[in-house]
């Protein structure tokens, strides 16, 4: 049956779309009570994965246990412990907020009278009460992403997966969703996020596997990958061509990455103010031009760029503009 | 308690109907909270009733009974068709939406989701059908049928519905958007209802047309209803009238089913 401390067991997990290898030999494991956030850019197979284990999809080969459940063989009794909310709000357009609710309760086998009283609670505790009976078509969408979140905690299901649930919401909403997310973590249920954004993840999450290409890269807390690639980055634009190219042979660093097109260089660095002096002598020394200096903090794509030493390809369609 | 423990309560035949049922009364929702839904259900029966009967009613030999007599069954199996449709468009827009993935990880039988919309269509088209036959009444109808007669041809009419629906339901499925189901849609009704005996006799079709329209479903649903409701010949359509929606069922609810699992392995 279940290994007590691992929820979710993800091994050897595949799966394709005719040639294309979306999940390569997928390995994962989830501790119960804890949330994973699975980080990485479009198309390394973060949804695939959540279909899987959500029994939406069938691998084609590996093992994926919820709860000691197969997910293919027993896909009905983890359908009982599972709740999704996927990247696009399903809720029934023709049915008010309450009506939604009450009726995934009847679904979920709740009851009738169960049902109207856990719809009431989701309603407040989501706020949605002045808008539960107005039908969903109404709704803006944040409220939408709220009542299929809701939704999909009526029967308080002990495993929630979240597939990008603040992709495409404003600022405000997204800050409204991760209250709920937070809240919902302090009840110790199990919870897998998947999420383009190291602040979401770095926010939200107690581990954070980071995926690429169908496979896991790493996995830790948000301080053990940010660690990985040096907290924080110091970026440099050269002033000329000319510079920039003697620049290449004399800066080295871990992570380094440069910008022909723009001239920037960019490391890795501790933060200390030891390291961005150690650079900045060296460039100094040789002569070259600063045109601007800035150190940020880590994102998705650092932490890429050091994982795999290329960067994510929203960033590559970004530069492209 | 949990829900588990509430499931293990009840046997699964309890739960497929309660699970079913939960469906089929979200599917009837729109009917009262869509206006143009339900403009659509009253408008159209009686705007065809009175557009065929006063536009084609001179035209139109139909032999010894009047035509408004003539009409009636092919309108009513004609609006059965056409109402099908909106199943089509129901199912399609669920699986767009994404709802369709949710019922997918809850613990029912999810073609229960497809059931709800069949079901919901049969009980529109009982309304359209009424509001016509009232119409019809108005516009000089006088059907002839006995009451066990007309129990008959409610019979008939919902065996159609539902059988239609399910091939309604397949389109659903199967269209790559909203749009698709409208055309779909088209070339699935038209012929099927035009190339039947539901606006004029076959007798005066060319060869070809003539062979498919006596012998398509469609015909002999309208026949059986024609015959019972106002004493024209009954001949053996009733029972093909039977034997095609239950043939067309059978066929058409596994393949329902297989098509709405398949979306599972892409």
């Amino acid at each position: 049956m279940s290994n007590e401390e691992n929820i979710i067991e993800i091994r050897g997990l595949k799966k394709s779309y005719g040639k294309l290898k979306v999940l390569d030999d997928l390995n994962l494991s989830v501790k119960r009570g804890t949330m994973l956030a699975l980080l990485g850019p479009n198309g390394a197979g973060k949804t695939t994965t959540i279909r899987i284990l959500s029994t939406l999809l069938s691998p084609d080969a590996g093992m994926v246990h919820v709860n000691g459940l197969d997910v293919v063989k027993d896909a009905n009794a983890v359908r009982h412990i599972i709740g999704l909310t996927g990247q696009y709000a399903s809720v029934d357009e023709y049915l008010t907020g309450r009506e939604n609710l009450v009726m995934m309760g009847k679904l979920y086998h709740l009851g009738g009278e169960q049902s109207k009283k856990r719809a009431g609670e989701l309603l407040e505790q989501f706020n949605l009460v002045d808008a539960a009976d107005r039908s969903a078509k109404t709704y803006s969408g944040g409220m939408r992403r709220r009542l299929d979140l809701a939704s999909s905690l009526v029967a308080t299901p002990p495993i929630i997966f979240l597939d990008e649930p603040t992709t495409g919401l404003d600022p405000r909403s997204r800050i409204a969703m991760w209250k709920v997310i937070e809240d919902l973590k302090a009840k110790e249920v199990t919870i897998v996020l998947t999420t383009q954004y190291l602040e979401e993840a770095d926010k939200l999450a107690d581990q954070i596997a980071v995926l690429d290409r169908g496979k896991i890269i790493a996995v830790g807390t948000a301080d053990e990958l940010k660690a990985k690639v040096g907290n924080e980055r110091i970026e440099f634009v050269i002033d000329t061509d000319e510079n920039f190219k003697k620049s290449l042979g004399i800066i080295s660093g871990v992570g380094l990455s440069t910008n022909k097109e723009d001239k920037s260089i960019s490391i890795s660095t501790d933060g200390s103010v030891r390291e961005v002096k150690r650079v900045l002598d060296i460039l100094y020394d040789a002569n070259v031009g600063i045109e601007s200096l800035s150190v940020h903090k880590p994102s998705l794509d650092d932490v890429f760029l050091g994982l795999t030493g290329k960067k994510t390809e929203v960033e590559q369609e970004e530069k492209k503009k | 308690m949990n829900n588990l423990e509430h499931t293990n309560k009840h046997s699964r035949l309890y739960w497929y109907f309660s699970d079913t049922w939960v469906l089929i009364v979200r599917s009837l929702k729109p009917i009262f909270k869509n206006p143009d839904q339900l403009l659509g259900l009253t408008i159209q029966p009686i705007m065809f009733m009175l557009l065929f009967r006063y536009v084609f009613g001179g035209a139109i030999n139909t032999g010894g009974i009047t035509y408004v007599n003539f009409l009636v069954a092919g309108i009513l199996v004609q609006m059965s068709a056409f109402g099908s449709l909106t199943t089509s468009l129901s199912v399609a827009t669920d699986v767009r939406r994404g709802i369709m993935e949710r019922f997918k990880t809850l613990p029912i039988v999810s073609t229960s989701v497809i059931t709800g919309h069949v079901v919901a269509d049969l009980a529109r088209n009982i309304l359209s059908a009424i509001i016509m036959l009232l119409v019809a009444l108005l516009v000089g109808f006088k059907p002839t049928a006995t009451l066990s007669e007309w129990f008959l041809i409610a019979g008939i009419l919902l065996l159609f519905t539902f059988a239609i629906s399910w091939v309604a339901a397949i389109l659903g499925l199967l269209a790559k958007s909203l749009e698709a189901v409208q055309w779909m849609g088209f070339f699935f009704v038209f012929p099927l209802t035009f190339a039947s005996a539901a606006f004029a006799p076959t007798d005066s079709m060319p060869l070809v047309l003539r062979v498919f329209a006596e012998n398509q479903p469609v015909t002999h649903v309208i026949e059986a209803i024609r015959a019972l409701m106002v004493g024209t010949p009954l001949g053996n359509h009733a029972t093909m009238a039977t034997l095609w929606c239950i043939g067309i069922t059978i066929v058409a609810i596994p393949l329902t089913r297989y098509l709405f699992h398949k979306n599972n392995a892409k």
